[in-house]
């Protein structure tokens, strides 16, 4: 018991490196969080000035109206309604592609998790992951602007987007799954429940605000996807609701207002109006993640 | 062993020669014949990893769930033989309680009792799916706790009413046995003497099953009981005449607590 006060002597330098860590922590986090604030603050000052209602309801103007606005110092006319409809019918056309087959692939590798087969789906979701998404673009191209659509299209447009969130929803599918207590499962069988029914009324009811955030997550993920787009959505200046068309996307238009030195302008606003877009999709698949967990405890 | 030492005027359930394997050569139950007794409490009993769960989970095929499982022998209900039966018969006769109570998260108490109708979708007229909820909850006088509380959560109530609200989703199908695999080893002493309370009174109207390894619990409330070890049942008579007078020396030393 001698030792004590070498112990102690110790303890003081422990503190020290403490410290030492705590506050270079606190200054790293800062460095990542900085340029964050400034992006944001950013994107929101000269972003705002072009947000009207017009914004939100009248197709990209051309670079003749920009030219003749910015030369009278007026807001810019017209506004992202192309690029706001074109996006929700190719998320939402990808997703009616990819929640069925990824939420099915899902529940297939919870119920079987150690099979071969499950095996190398899982693999093949992780290469899919690592896709760069223009090689899903081409894939799209290929596939569908060539031999389906014969043109760019919005569908084929889903189809490249429906490829890059199958991996995502694939994974939070069998995830959410295992987190059912498996007494659930055994409870529905014990009255004789066939083993559909069982997923059809037992698991996916009791895993659906879980699996609405994977989807969310996912459908975040490729809201600004831009890349796959180009070379299968193409773009268009009008409003279109016809998925065998071209059709454009806010991403899309935030690339064709940047080659436009009329319409610099624009691109802040549809920055910031897609900055917010993903950002409330993702805080409200984290409360819906929270509420899952904390259901899961009682 | 044979034929149990046990005369049973009023069977049930007939265990002939089961055997049930996880693995090739590696037998969970070995060899098991036994008669259980009709409205009744059978306690099984045993050390951890003896097979009792196994063999509580033969009755209603549930076993079958697991892969690779192989079974010999036979069990007959009513001298039927139980895979001879669909699974939705079989378990609408013998319905199951688990360890943990696990009502389904996303259905209230109403939909809870009636989710053996429910899932398997059998239709129901409004007063016939009253009346069965109604006459479930009081059975396991659960009915005066939560009248006024039927369209909430399940998950809602403390454990013990979890697990009678388990019990009541399983006697909705009016079955004619009752398998409960430790259903009180998740509960406080309080609800453990109200589920015990419960089954001795449900004895009257099913044929109670009963996996424990709470000896006293077994003492309790069962009439018969059955020592299982290695897979093995070691013995199975009245419950009073094995606690005081056990004939075998492994019976004689898990209720002394030399092991287990």
């Amino acid at each position: 018991m001698a030792q004590i006060p070498a112990i102690s002597d110790s303890t003081n330098r422990r503190h020290l490196k403490n410290v030492i860590l705590k506050v270079s922590i606190i200054i790293l986090s800062l460095i990542t969080i900085v340029p964050i604030i400034f992006i944001i603050y950013k994107i929101v000052v000269n972003g705002i000035s072009q947000i009207n209602l017009d914004f939100f309801v009248k197709p990209s103007p051309d670079s003749l109206q920009a030219m003749t606005a910015l030369a009278n110092h007026e807001t810019i006319p017209g506004g992202i309604a192309n690029g706001i409809t074109g996006t929700f019918l190719i998320v939402i056309v990808a997703s009616l592609l990819a929640i069925p087959v990824g939420i099915m692939i899902g529940i297939y590798l919870y119920e079987n998790p150690t099979s071969r087969y499950s095996g190398l789906i899982r693999n093949i979701s992780e290469i899919l992951q690592g896709v760069p998404s223009i090689v899903l673009g081409v894939i799209g191209y290929m596939w569908i602007v060539k031999n389906v659509t014969n043109g760019f299209s919005a569908l084929a447009g889903s189809v490249a987007l429906a490829i890059m969130m199958l991996p995502m929803i694939i994974k939070s599918t069998e995830e959410t799954m295992k987190m059912i207590p498996n007494e659930i499962r055994e409870a529905a069988f014990a009255m004789g429940v066939p083993y559909h029914k069982v997923i059809i009324k037992v698991l996916i009811p009791s895993s659906i605000s879980g699996l609405s955030t994977g989807v969310l997550l996912s459908v975040s993920r490729i809201l600004g996807e831009t890349a796959p787009l180009m070379l299968t959505a193409l773009g268009s200046s009008v409003i279109n609701l016809n998925i065998t068309k071209p059709t454009n996307a806010v991403p899309l238009l935030i690339w064709e207002f940047y080659n436009d030195p009329n319409m610099v302008k624009l691109v802040w606003s549809s920055s910031l109006f897609l900055l917010i877009f993903v950002l409330s999709l993702n805080i409200i698949s984290g409360r819906l993640a929270k509420k899952h967990k904390t259901g899961r405890k009682k | 062993m044979t034929e149990t030492q046990l005369n049973i005027n009023n069977p049930i359930l007939k265990v002939r020669d089961l055997s049930i394997s996880y693995e090739i050569g590696k037998q969970a139950v070995k060899g098991i014949n036994a008669t259980i007794e009709s409205k009744a409490i059978t306690a099984i009993m045993g050390p951890s990893g003896c097979g009792k769960s196994t063999l509580l989970r033969a009755f209603n095929r549930m076993h079958e769930l697991y892969p690779n499982i192989t079974t010999e022998g036979s069990i007959l209900l009513h001298d039927m033989d139980i895979r001879e039966m669909s699974t939705i018969n079989l378990r609408r006769k013998i319905g199951m309680v688990f360890q943990r109570p696990n009502p389904f998260p996303t259905m209230n108490i109403y939909e809870n009792v009636l989710a053996g109708y429910k899932l398997n979708g059998i239709k129901l007229r409004r007063s016939e799916r009253d009346e069965i909820v109604e006459k479930s909850l009081s059975d396991v006088t659960l009915w005066d706790e939560v009248k006024d509380s039927l369209f909430k959560k399940g998950t809602f109530l403390s454990g013990g009413q979890q697990q009678r609200l388990c019990i009541a989703r399983a006697i909705a199908f009016n079955p004619d046995v009752l398998l409960l695999d430790e259903p009180t080893s998740a509960l406080d002493p309080v609800a453990t003497a109200k589920v015990e309370d419960l089954l001795v009174k449900l004895k009257e109207e099913y044929t109670v099953l009963l996996v424990t390894h709470n000896m006293s619990q077994a003492a309790r409330i069962s009439d018969n009981s059955m020592f299982m070890y290695l897979g093995e049942l070691v013995e199975y008579g009245k419950t009073d005449i094995m606690f005081t007078n056990p004939k075998d020396s492994r019976t004689e030393g898990y209720l002394t607590g030399k092991f287990g």
